[in-house]
C-alpha cells in the first residue's frame, strides 16, 4: 500500500488546483470532475439515445412502412435501450453520486480515487464498442435490449460478440463504481455522521450499489454463457443440445428487475434531497424512508418471473410472482405519501427542481399503477409485450429517473459552477419536457390495451391517431432537451452568482461548502452543522 | 484500524460478493435443472424406461395430441403418424412419428420432447422412444421412428387433454466433428 500513501501525502501536501490540459481528465482522481465526465458522458449518451428514440417515433407516425427498414428499426429499438439504460441514466446516477457523496459525508473524496478513474474511463471504450456495431456487417444488436436467447444466440447478427464484451465492460464499471461507494460511505463519513444521519441520496446510493454488486456479475454471467453457446459450442440456452431458453430469461430477470431499482432507488434519494428543501421542512419519516428503502431492494429479488407470467410458469408460481410483486407497492407507497408529508404545511416555492420533482413524485406514480396492472398475472397475459408495457416502463423512467436527475442537475448545478440558473430558462424546458413527456406516452397506454405490440415497425390501423399524437409528443420532449444542454451550458459560463447555501431551505454538508464547490473540499473532516447534530 | 486497512477489507470482501454472485449466475443453470426435475415443471420428460404392467384405468381416458415441430433449417419432413389418440391412464400405447430426409447427404438428427401442460410431464412414462437417441438418415431415407408410452393413472382428474410435441434439431455438425475427433484420437 505504500503508492496509496504517497499519493495521499502528496494530495495532503500541495493544495494544488486541477492539472492542465487534457492529462487532467484523463488521469484525474478528482472526484468532482470524474464526477462531471460521468455526467457529460450520460448527457451524451442521453442525446444519441435519444436520436434514436426519434427515429422509432418518425417510422411509427404512420401505419406502413416509411423511412426505415424492418431490420435497422430492430436495431434501433434494441439500441434504444442499451445506450438508455446503461450509457444515460446508469453513468448519470454515478456522477451525482460522485460528485455528492463525498460533499455529503464531509469526506475528502472517494474512498478509492483511482479506480474511480478507471471505472469511468472504461465506459466511452465500452460505448464506443456497441455503437461501432451499428456500422458492422449485418448490422448492430437488433434481438431487443433484453436479448432473449436463442435470438440473440442462434439468430443473432455477428455484432453480438462486441455486445456482449461492451455488456462486460460496463459490468465491470458499474461493479468498481459500486465498490467505491459503499467504501466512501461506511468508512469516509465525518465524525459524528452516524448511518441514521446520513442524507437519504447517500443511503439510496449505497442499498443500490449493493444491488449492484449482486446483479451485475449475473448479468455477466448470462451473457458469458451466450458467448459460449456462439462460439464454443456450449447449450446453454439451446434446446437441440439439452439447454433451455426459458433458463435464460429466469437468468436474465435475476439481474434485470433488481437493475430497474438500480435505476430508480438514487432517484428516490435526489427527490428526498429537493422537495424537504423547497417545501423548508424536513423530510417526513426519514427512519421509514430508509426502511423502505432497504425492502424494496431486497424485494426486488423475488419477483423476476413477473416478466414472464406467459412463458407457462404453474399456478403456484404466477401467484407467488404476483403477490410479491404487489407487496411492493407498499413501501413504495411509503415513500410517496412521506413526500407528500413533507409538502404538506410546508412554505414551498416552485423553483425549476422542483418543479421537476414535484412531476416525478406524480407521473412516477402513474407508472407504478400501471406496473401493478401490469403485475395481475391473468391480465397481464393481454398486456404482455404491448404498447402498454412500453408505456409503463417509460413513465417510472423518464419522468421517473431521468426527471430526478434532470431535478438533481438543476438542484445542484449552482453548488458546481458557482452560478443559479436562469429560472425562466429552466421553467421553460420543465414545461415543455413535462407536456411533451405525457403527450409521448400517455397514448401509449391505450393502444397498448388495444393489442398493440411492441417492437414492430408496422401497425394495424386503428393504432395510427394515438401513434401519430405519440410522436408528435416524442420531438417536443426530443427537443425540448436542447433547451436543457442550453441551460447547462448557460449555467456554466455565467449567472448570477450562487451562494454557499444557494437555496434557501437546503440543509446538509454540501452547502457549507462556498459555490462553486472548491476543487478539494473536506480536507479536513468537518464540524457537523446544526441541524445535522 | 486505519481507513485504508479499512478500505482494503471492504474492497476484499465486496470483490469476493461480485465474484460469487458471478459463479452464483452459473450455478443457476444446474440449479434450474433439479428445480424443473423436483417440481416436474416447464414440461421436460423425465420418466422414462419400463414401468410396472397394471390394469388400465377403463373409466376415464386422456386425449394426447401428437405434435411434430422442425427447429431452424431442419430440411426433413417430420410428422406423428397418429394426430390424436384416446388413451386409458395405465394402457401402453404404440404409436409412431415419420421422418423422411429430402437431402442428398447423410444427417442425424435429435429429438427433443416436450409436454404441455407442464403439470401433467410427470404422468406421462415413455417405455420407448425414439427421442433416447440419435436418429442418422441417408439421403432420401425414410424411417418410422417408434414410441412407446403410459400415462400414469395417478394424472389429475382435471388434466382431460394433453400435448406431446417433438422439436427435431439438426445435429450433423456436432455428430461429424465428434467423429472427427474420435478418429484423430484412433490414429
Amino acid at each position: 500500500m505504500s503508492t496509496l500513501d504517497t499519493t495521499l501525502e502528496q494530495d495532503t501536501h500541495a493544495h494544488h488546483g486541477p492539472a492542465k490540459g487534457l492529462g487532467r481528465w484523463l488521469f484525474t482522481t478528482n472526484h468532482k470532475d470524474i464526477g462531471s465526465m460521468y455526467l457529460w458522458f450520460s448527457l451524451l449518451m442521453f442525446f444519441i439515445g435519444g436520436c434514436m428514440a426519434l427515429m422509432i417515433r418518425a417510422e411509427l407516425f404512420q401505419p406502413g412502412l416509411q423511412l426505415v427498414e424492418p431490420g435497422f428499426f430492430n436495431q434501433m429499438t434494441t439500441m434504444h435501450g442499451l445506450i438508455m439504460v446503461f450509457g444515460a441514466v446508469m453513468p448519470a446516477f454515478v456522477g451525482l453520486a460522485n460528485w455528492m457523496v463525498p460533499m455529503m459525508i464531509g469526506a475528502p473524496d472517494m474512498a478509492l480515487p483511482r479506480m474511480n478513474n478507471w471505472s469511468f474511463w472504461i465506459l466511452p471504450f465500452a460505448f464506443a464498442m456497441l455503437i461501432s456495431t451499428l456500422f458492422m456487417d449485418g448490422g448492430a444488436p437488433n434481438f431487443g435490449w433484453t436479448f432473449y436467447a436463442p435470438l440473440s444466440t442462434t439468430y443473432a447478427p455477428p455484432s453480438v460478440t462486441y455486445f456482449i464484451f461492451a455488456i462486460h465492460m460496463m459490468g465491470i464499471s458499474s461493479i468498481m463504481g459500486a465498490i467505491n461507494i459503499i467504501a466512501t460511505i461506511l468508512n469516509l463519513r465525518a465524525p459524528g455522521m452516524t448511518m441514521m444521519k446520513l442524507p437519504l441520496f447517500c443511503w439510496t446510493w449505497l442499498i443500490t450499489a449493493f444491488l449492484l454488486i449482486a446483479v451485475m456479475p449475473v448479468l455477466a454471467g448470462v451473457v458469458t454463457m451466450m458467448l459460449m453457446d456462439i462460439h464454443f459450442g456450449t447449450s446453454f440456452f439451446d434446446a437441440g443440445g439439452g439447454g433451455d431458453p426459458v433458463l435464460f430469461q429466469h437468468v436474465f430477470w435475476f439481474f434485470g428487475h433488481p437493475e430497474v431499482y438500480i435505476m430508480i432507488l438514487p432517484a428516490f434519494g435526489i427527490i428526498s434531497q429537493i422537495i424537504p428543501t423547497f417545501a423548508r421542512k424536513r423530510l417526513f419519516g426519514y427512519a421509514s424512508m430508509v426502511y423502505a428503502t432497504a425492502s424494496i431492494a431486497i424485494l426486488s429479488f423475488l419477483v423476476w418471473a413477473h416478466h414472464m407470467f406467459t412463458v407457462g410458469i404453474p399456478l403456484a408460481g404466477e401467484l407467488f410472482f404476483m403477490f410479491a410483486t404487489m407487496l411492493i407497492a407498499v413501501p413504495t407507497g411509503v415513500k410517496v405519501f412521506n413526500w407528500v408529508a413533507t409538502m404538506f404545511r410546508g412554505s414551498m416555492t416552485f423553483e425549476t427542481p422542483m418543479l421537476f420533482a414535484l412531476a416525478f413524485v406524480v407521473l412516477f406514480t402513474i407508472g407504478g399503477f400501471s406496473g401493478l396492472m401490469l403485475a395481475i398475472a391473468p391480465v397481464d397475459f393481454q398486456y404482455h409485450d404491448t404498447y402498454f408495457v412500453v408505456a409503463h416502463f417509460h413513465y417510472v423512467l423518464v419522468p421517473g429517473a431521468v426527471f430526478s436527475i434532470m431535478a438533481g442537475a438543476y438542484y445542484w448545478l449552482p453548488k458546481w459552477t458557482g452560478h443559479m440558473l436562469d429560472e425562466r430558462m429552466g421553467k421553460l424546458h420543465f414545461w415543455l419536457s413535462f407536456i411533451g413527456v405525457n403527450i409521448t406516452f400517455f397514448p401509449m397506454h391505450f393502444i397498448g390495451l388495444a393489442g398493440m405490440p411492441r417492437r414492430i415497425p408496422d401497425y394495424a390501423l386503428q393504432f395510427a391517431d394515438f401513434n401519430m399524437v405519440a410522436t408528435v409528443g416524442a420531438f417536443i420532449f426530443g427537443l425540448s432537451q436542447l433547451v436543457f444542454l442550453w441551460n447547462v451550458i448557460a449555467c456554466v459560463r455565467g449567472g448570477r452568482k450562487a451562494e454557499a447555501r444557494a437555496w434557501e431551505g437546503a440543509e446538509g454538508l454540501e452547502w457549507e461548502v462556498p459555490s462553486p464547490a472548491p476543487y478539494h473540499t473536506f480536507s479536513e473532516p468537518p464540524k457537523l452543522p446544526e441541524s445535522l447534530r | 484500524m486505519s481507513t485504508q486497512e479499512a478500505n482494503r477489507r471492504l474492497v476484499r470482501r465486496l470483490v469476493m460478493g461480485a465474484v460469487l454472485m458471478f459463479g452464483f449466475g452459473f450455478a443457476m443453470v444446474p440449479l434450474y435443472d433439479v428445480f424443473c426435475k423436483v417440481t416436474g415443471l416447464n414440461g421436460k420428460i423425465t420418466n422414462t424406461g419400463p414401468v410396472a404392467v397394471a390394469p388400465a384405468d377403463t373409466s376415464r381416458s386422456v386425449k394426447v395430441r401428437l405434435i411434430a415441430v422442425h427447429n431452424e433449417g431442419m430440411p426433413w419432413e417430420f410428422s406423428p403418424k397418429d394426430g390424436v389418440l384416446r388413451v386409458n391412464p395405465g394402457e401402453m400405447k404404440q404409436t409412431a412419428f415419420m421422418a423422411t430426409n429430402p437431402t442428398g447427404r447423410r444427417m442425424v438428427a435429435q429429438a427433443v420432447p416436450s409436454v404441455a401442460p407442464a403439470e401433467a410431464a410427470e404422468y406421462l412414462h415413455k417405455v420407448n422412444c425414439f427421442c433416447f437417441e440419435q436418429q442418422p438418415l441417408m439421403a432420401g431415407e425414410s424411417v418410422e421412428m417408434p414410441l412407446l408410452f403410459v400415462i400414469d393413472k395417478k394424472l389429475p382428474e382435471h388434466i382431460r387433454s394433453l400435448t406431446l410435441s417433438y422439436t427435431l434439431f439438426d445435429i450433423s455438425p456436432e455428430v461429424s466433428a465428434a467423429d472427427q475427433t474420435n478418429k484423430e484420437q484412433r490414429l
